[in-house]
């Protein structure tokens, strides 16, 4: 604790990695700065951090990126390979144009991988918060129901809802959230059990908080740091079970521009056509990659047992 | 080998343990398993229950009279409050009765049968692939840790987590199969070596060695080989990156010093000494990873034309087969918690400090 800090001397720099911040803002955008350069030093984390950056532009900036229209038929111009005709990934049975189809269907990626990051997560957390903190026979009966549904394999679970509730892209997302969240709920009570009891947690008790109070308030946010790792390794696996679900004909409906869907309309002509169902492949491999090398890099930047050493 | 471990901990074997006490949590766990098992079979049926098909109609069809409909549907218990079906469900599970799959018209309990072995045999090879590679490359890169090794066994494993399992089936089979012609096609074996030789098993690699059948053994082993090294791949990536940390643990600490000093060999040390603990948490692994493939060959088998429980789940899925896939999702389920159940036991086993 330096004693004379004049932050605002040093520029925006020196105010981001002052030691002595002036308010609770200021003390957050240090971390944060910190945690930033961490992952700026961790090369292959970046890597991630940027490719999903680069997917979340080219999804704001699909209309731009693409040369044609996603859902146009052309049925004088099918099955041609790439760079022909202005069409750079070539073109499908269709004659639509495989690098549009990609951009476009970077949306609904992004979308998927959204709307189940903000569901399973948060339902995961309030089940294993409630169950750690509470105790007694909610825990034993919340954590019985997580341990069922971590008993099934995911995909079949997956799959076996959507044909119970009809296959089209948000029930697949539904599907995906019912099959993600028990990891998460586990997470979060064995945080909460390593907390519940701590002194801080006392005085909050004592000031009168109620229950609902200390769990959303007090046990949430110490929680946050394992699960957001977690989300993003999962990310991955959610991206590959969407796509899987559309590969099986039971997520994102035609004519949309799904990237498992457009793997599996490429598939009776991959013999000829290799870069109808190659391309989008790719699109799904480096996506979930980039989630991977995030998720990694972030692990060992938040893992507390490794910034001990 | 596991000296350092014995002397640490009081020798209490079995006999020591209160029998009461052992009879205890056997009949605890027994009961988890069971409340996990109903809880198992519950979401199954409400899943079968809320499908938007009408069981009765795949029945009678759509001409049956109204009479008809209301006999089928009285025949099924449908007219019954719906825990009292579920009940009549359990029943009919427990004694192994799954229904008729209005696919194949045959009993779904046979259909299993006859279909499982091609899905444990494809997972059962591809469990010996991950773990043939994944052990070595998690000890390579333990012991190596933070150099280029580490970084090169990481990404392996980061690329096995990102790939999407039907797309890389296809471009291996279009690579290997249709280009290079290494491997066998789509299916379990060539067309005029099917139905060949008895079933005994149902797995061909075993089936053909038992009759003596090395053409038939070969090439299903070339049909085999690039499923299951797909799959394993998945495993190799969990499994190696398990390995690691595993290893890493062990690494640091004082018996491995101790036998260092002791002026042991670096491969003695590394192989025996560490990896000889690790083996225990490992197995865990390898079970978790035997039961995920189990499940993960879905996909695997669709593009491979690989007639085992994940085509039959999933042709049952598209086609409405009610039956059907409650009993192949009763089967996946019942696998997956015998697994779980089977590592912790086997846990127990091997490591006398988790009884």
């Amino acid at each position: 604790m330096s004693i004379d800090t004049t932050p605002h001397d040093q520029g925006m720099k020196g105010w981001l990695t002052s030691e002595s911040p002036e308010s609770r803002f200021h003390a957050q955008m240090v971390q944060l700065y910190a945690g930033w350069q961490s992952l700026v030093a961790n090369r292959l984390a970046f890597l991630g951090f940027m490719i999903i950056v680069l997917l979340v532009l080219v999804a704001i900036f699909a209309p731009l990126l693409a040369t044609h229209d996603p859902s146009i038929q052309n049925l004088k111009a099918t099955l041609l390979p790439p760079f022909t005709d202005g069409h750079i990934l070539g073109t499908d049975d269709s004659g639509r144009d495989i690098w549009s189809r990609i951009i476009y269907g970077s949306r609904i990626t992004l979308f998927i991988v959204a709307l189940v990051a903000f569901t399973a997560p948060v339902f995961g957390l309030l089940v294993g918060t409630v169950s750690g903190y509470l105790g007694g026979w909610v825990d034993t009966v919340l954590m019985r129901i997580t341990d069922i549904f971590l008993a099934f394999p995911r995909l079949v679970l997956a799959l076996a809802f959507v044909s119970a509730l009809g296959a089209g892209i948000e029930n697949a997302i539904l599907a995906i959230s019912l099959t993600a969240w028990p990891p998460y709920a586990r997470i979060a009570r064995a945080e909460t059990l390593t907390i519940r009891n701590s002194d801080y947690i006392a005085a909050i008790q004592l000031q009168g908080a109620g229950r609902l109070r200390i769990i959303l308030g007090h046990i949430w946010p110490m929680c946050m740091s394992s699960l957001i790792v977690r989300v993003t390794l999962d990310m991955a696996g959610i991206i590959l079970t969407a796509a899987g679900l559309g590969f099986l004909g039971l997520g994102a409906q035609p004519p949309s521009p799904e990237w498992g869907a457009m793997i599996s309309s490429g598939r009776q002509f991959i013999h000829d056509h290799w870069w109808i169902a190659t391309m989008p492949g790719l699109a799904i491999f480096i996506v979930s990659l980039g989630f991977n090398l995030l998720g990694d890099g972030l692990r060992d930047i938040l893992d507390p047992k490794k910034a001990q050493s | 080998m596991s000296d350092a471990v014995d002397t640490a901990t009081p020798k209490r074997r079995g006999s020591s343990v209160p029998l009461l006490k052992r009879l205890k949590s056997l009949i605890t766990v027994l009961l988890t398993v069971l409340l996990t098992l109903v809880g198992l079979l519950f979401v199954t049926f409400i899943i079968g229950r809320v499908m938007p098909v009408d069981p009765v109609l795949a029945i009678v069809g759509e001409r049956a009279s109204q009479d008809i409909y209301d006999a089928a549907y009285k025949s099924l218990g449908l007219d019954k409050p719906l825990l009292v079906q579920f009940g009549i469900f359990l029943k009919q599970i427990a004694q192994g009765d799954f229904g008729i799959s209005n696919l194949t018209a045959r009993p779904v309990s046979e259909d299993i049968v006859r279909v499982f072995p091609a899905t444990l045999e494809l997972a059962t090879v591809g469990t010996i692939f991950g773990v043939l590679f994944g052990v070595p490359m998690g000890v390579m890169a333990a012991v190596n840790e933070g150099k280029w090794q580490d970084q090169v066994v990481r990404f392996v494993g980061l690329f096995g987590y990102s790939m999407p399992i039907f797309w890389i089936g296809l471009v291996g089979l279009i690579i290997f199969y249709g280009l290079l012609d290494w491997v066998g096609g789509p299916g379990r074996l060539d067309v005029y070596y099917e139905d060949v030789i008895p079933v005994v098993t149902g797995l061909i690699l075993v089936d053909s060695l038992i009759e003596g059948d090395l053409d038939i053994f070969w090439n299903a082993f070339s049909h085999i080989i690039l499923p299951a090294s797909i799959l394993g791949y998945y495993s190799l990536a969990y499994i190696s990156r398990m390995t690691r940390s595993f290893m890493l643990e062990q690494l640091s600490q004082e018996y491995i010093t101790t036998a260092r000093v002791k002026g042991l060999s670096e491969r003695t040390v590394i192989w025996r000494h560490a990896l000889g603990n690790v083996m225990i948490p490992l197995i865990t692994v390898i079970a978790l990873s035997y039961a995920n493939l189990l499940e993960g060959s879905v996909l695997t088998e669709i593009i491979f034309a690989w007639p085992g429980l994940g085509s039959y789940l999933t042709t049952a899925l598209l086609s409405a087969d009610m039956n059907a896939v409650i009993g192949g999702t009763v089967v996946v389920g019942l696998i997956f918690v015998g697994l779980n159940l089977l590592s912790d036991f086997l846990y127990k086993v091997v490591d006398p400090r988790a009884r």
